[in-house]
């Protein structure tokens, strides 16, 4: 039953792809453009829509289900027969994947059913679509797939339709390299990533998760192995989760991967591919927590990207932009969560994010739609009035992603924050903290300027702004309902005692029957409690609301002057301008590269080809001088023929002696 | 003096350097095929020589076949010469340059 799941969004591509892409239903069946749009609307959406509800049932089956027997297996064929290595196509669907499975169908469903309103009248609509599906497709594959090179299929899969989708309006050339950016810069990582499983493969000889963890979990099986090698299997595979979830020093794709469509970047650059380098530390949780070496690197890059993202996201313009860096910053907080051990805190935040991220997403390609293309915050401006129901639903949003309490935000970021303090990561707590400042900061600052305040739009775009066509306001109001209440799955414990909730932690419970092995908290002393660990974050975030109400509703002149004035006025370029991280990049990588493969083809042109050329020339030089000979004259044939022939008689006269 | 088998030779080989002469050297493409039958009389000469020589049939036979072979490469030749001139109404061998590479 889970390869349904999987295959049905394939249908949904094939269809899609080769009867409406190609033009096949226009050019034989005789439709018109109308039905098409219908029929592709109804395939393309349908199918997401069926896995989503085969994922759900499949859901239901596993809470009936002892909590220790939660997982279902498929096993549809051997897929690599190699002597005594084999590996088999076999789903996985336990409770790890069976909440990514439910966030990919879910979310991706009202994403699509998003998309019908936002790719209304795009010429490549069918095309867009069947993307899309083979997205999902690959998306699922990920999760589901019962060993490591099953999820590499799925994660080079994905990378695929990223690289399709943001460069799916293609003719403008920007968009394209920026699909290229992001193909090249996750080449990167996915080695890494391929070396760790071979690595796993080395170590364990199978890439299987039962065996592996299996194996890895058995305490005769690893006193034979040095902790360094679980410490550099664990890193190779977070080289992967680098590059695919964009931390630090591989974080600089996703923003370009703006040029995509809207949806696209909610469904793929928000709310499922990005989280796949989570998902993938989860899921390998065995070895992770194994080495503490690891988790430490782990948990600080984590730290420092949410921080360093938040910072660049303070100063951009851009509406997605700011988002982008917003979902970078988000993705460090839940490695942090899954960096310390605390898995089910980091699928939390991965599962709250989902919904409220997608929802910010929806929401600006929402805005973008009403402006008629229109991106620059600057140029926005007291659209509530205009379009209430994105702007209601982007505070929520908004709202939700800053921490406020009792909003799904708040519950999953205090999680990460109080794991990451208990779990003894102090300084990288400290970060967390000041960029729960800065999310507030940054969020309230980009709903104030684009929904408050005075208007900025130019008279001319002012007169069409429209609120969107309900199939985008739908999924839009679904999302913030969902970010409203997603966060009360996992309410901690000593929150629900005060709260009244009696199924507390739900989300954890749920989940850890697929985490074998959860470095739990120190036991320690420190210095402050859950309490005010809790009142600490909650302080944090709305520092950060005040402040930016202050600056950017009471005061809306106070912001430029403070980035003029001659001390800040180098911190705030430097944001603006994400710390010439680019050009550091360009100087060290790409420009000597280039230079290399400059020199590299020069030589190639020169010696390579020129000997292989050389022969040739040779040989040509030879045959056009013995072409002269060809005169076609019978006569000259016979006079050669008889000197020839007088030559070995005389040869032959001379050499025997006569 | 009699006549021995230097003379046949001298003589063939004089017939044979007069043919090789012809082919080379004339134009007519019919005069062409006539030198060529002159070099395979002028060898047949030698052969005949050598058979009285040394008592042996063998290049008699040899002659015979020659001369046959001959005959029929001049039964195609003539088509050939017919052919070429109704084609090009010329029998110069200078403009016959089909064979050039």
């Amino acid at each position: 039953m889970i390869v349904w799941i999987i295959l049905i969004p394939l249908l949904g591509a094939l269809i899609n792809g080769l009867v409406f892409a190609t033009g096949f239903w226009k050019k034989f069946l005789g439709g018109d453009g109308h039905t098409e749009h219908k029929v592709v609307n109804i395939a393309g959406c349908g199918v997401v829509l069926v896995s989503a509800l085969i994922s759900s049932v499949l859901f239901f089956k596993l809470l009936s289900m002892e909590p220790s027997e939660r997982q279902i297996v498929q096993t549809l064929f051997v897929w690599i027969p190699s002597g005594e290595f084999t590996v088999s196509f076999e789903l996985l669907f336990d409770t790890l994947s069976c909440v990514m499975a439910l966030i990919i169908t879910w979310i991706g469903f009202l994403i699509h059913v998003y998309s019908i309103g936002y790719m209304h009248g795009d010429k490549s609509y069918a095309k867009y679509f069947a993307y899309l599906n083979i997205f999902i497709f690959f998306m699922l594959i990920l999760v589901l797939g019962n060993s490591f090179p099953l999820m590499f299929v799925g994660w080079e899969g994905v990378g695929l339709a990223s690289y399709l989708l943001i460069g799916f309006w293609y003719e403008n050339p920007e968009n394209a390299s920026a699909g290229r950016k992001a193909f090249v810069v996750n080449r990167i990582g996915d080695f890494g990533f391929i070396l760790g499983i071979f690595l796993i493969f080395f170590v364990f000889g199978s890439v299987n998760y039962q065996d592996v963890f299996g194996k890895a979990m058995d305490p005769v099986f690893m006193s034979a192995i040095p902790a360094s090698v679980m410490t550099v299997i664990a890193l190779l595979l977070f080289v992967g989760a680098v590059g695919k979830s964009a931390q630090i020093p591989l974080y600089v794709w996703l923003p370009d991967a703006m040029a995509g469509p809207t949806p696209v970047s909610a469904l793929i650059h928000a709310a499922t591919m990005v989280t796949a380098g989570a998902y993938m530390v989860a899921r390998c949780n065995v070895i992770y927590s194994q080495s503490p070496t690891a988790q430490m690197i782990v948990v600080s890059i984590a730290a420092f990207t949410a921080f360093f993202a938040a910072t660049i996201a303070l100063t951009q313009n851009d509406i997605k932009k700011v988002l982008a860096y917003s979902t970078i910053s988000q993705l460090g907080y839940m490695f942090m969560g899954i960096g310390v051990g605390a898995y089910a805190a980091g699928l939390f935040h991965l599962v709250t994010h989902a919904f409220f991220k997608a929802l910010l997403f929806l929401g600006s390609g929402s805005v973008i739609h009403a402006l008629g293309g229109e991106q620059d915050i600057r140029k926005m401006g007291g659209l509530r009035k205009f379009i209430p129901v994105t702007a209601i639903t982007f505070l929520i949003g908004t709202l939700a992603i800053a921490g406020v309490p009792f909003l799904s935000g708040f519950f999953s970021k205090d999680e990460i924050l109080g794991s990451v303090y208990e779990r003894g990561y102090s300084i990288q707590w400290l970060f967390a903290l000041v960029t729960v400042v800065l999310t507030a900061l940054y969020m309230v600052r980009l709903y104030l300027l684009a929904f408050e305040g005075k208007i900025r739009v130019p008279d001319k775009i002012r007169d069409h702004i429209h609120e969107s066509p309900s199939t985008m306001l739908i999924p839009l109001l679904v999302l913030a309902f969902l970010s409203i209440i997603g966060g009360y799955i996992g309410v901690p414990e000593f929150m629900g005692e005060l709260l009244g909730f009696h199924d507390t932690n739900l989300f954890e419970r749920f989940v850890s029957s697929s985490i074998f092995m959860d470095s739990a908290a120190q036991a320690g002393h420190h210095l402050l409690g859950h309490w005010e660990l809790v009142l600490f974050s909650i302080a944090a975030a709305l520092l950060g609301i005040i402040i930016a109400y202050y600056l950017y509703y009471v005061r809306p002149s106070l912001p430029d002057k403070i980035a003029e004035n001659k001390n800040v006025e180098p911190v705030y370029s430097g944001s603006f301008n994400k710390w010439y991280i680019e050009e550091l990049y360009d100087y060290i990588f790409v420009q000597p590269f280039r230079y290399l493969s400059d020199v590299a083809y020069r030589f190639d042109q020169k010696y390579i080809d020129g000997s292989v050329n050389g022969v040739a020339e040779i040989l040509k030089e030879m045959a056009l001088t013995l072409q002269a000979a060809q005169t076609g004259i019978l006569r000259g044939y016979a006079t050669l023929m008889a000197i020839g022939a007088a030559a070995i008689l005389i040869f032959i006269i001379i050499w025997q002696g006569f | 003096m009699g006549v021995s088998i230097e003379h046949y030779f001298v003589l063939s080989a004089i017939l044979f350097v007069i043919g090789v002469y012809g082919v080379m050297a004339r134009k007519n493409l019919i005069i062409v095929l006539m030198s060529l039958e002159l070099m395979l009389n002028a060898a047949n000469l030698a052969f005949v020589a050598f058979s009285r020589v040394h008592d042996d049939m063998t290049g008699q036979v040899f002659m015979i076949m020659s001369i046959t072979v001959a005959a029929a490469e001049v039964a195609v030749g003539l088509a050939l010469v017919v052919a070429v001139y109704s084609h090009r109404e010329s029998l110069n061998i200078d403009i016959l340059k089909i064979l050039k590479g």
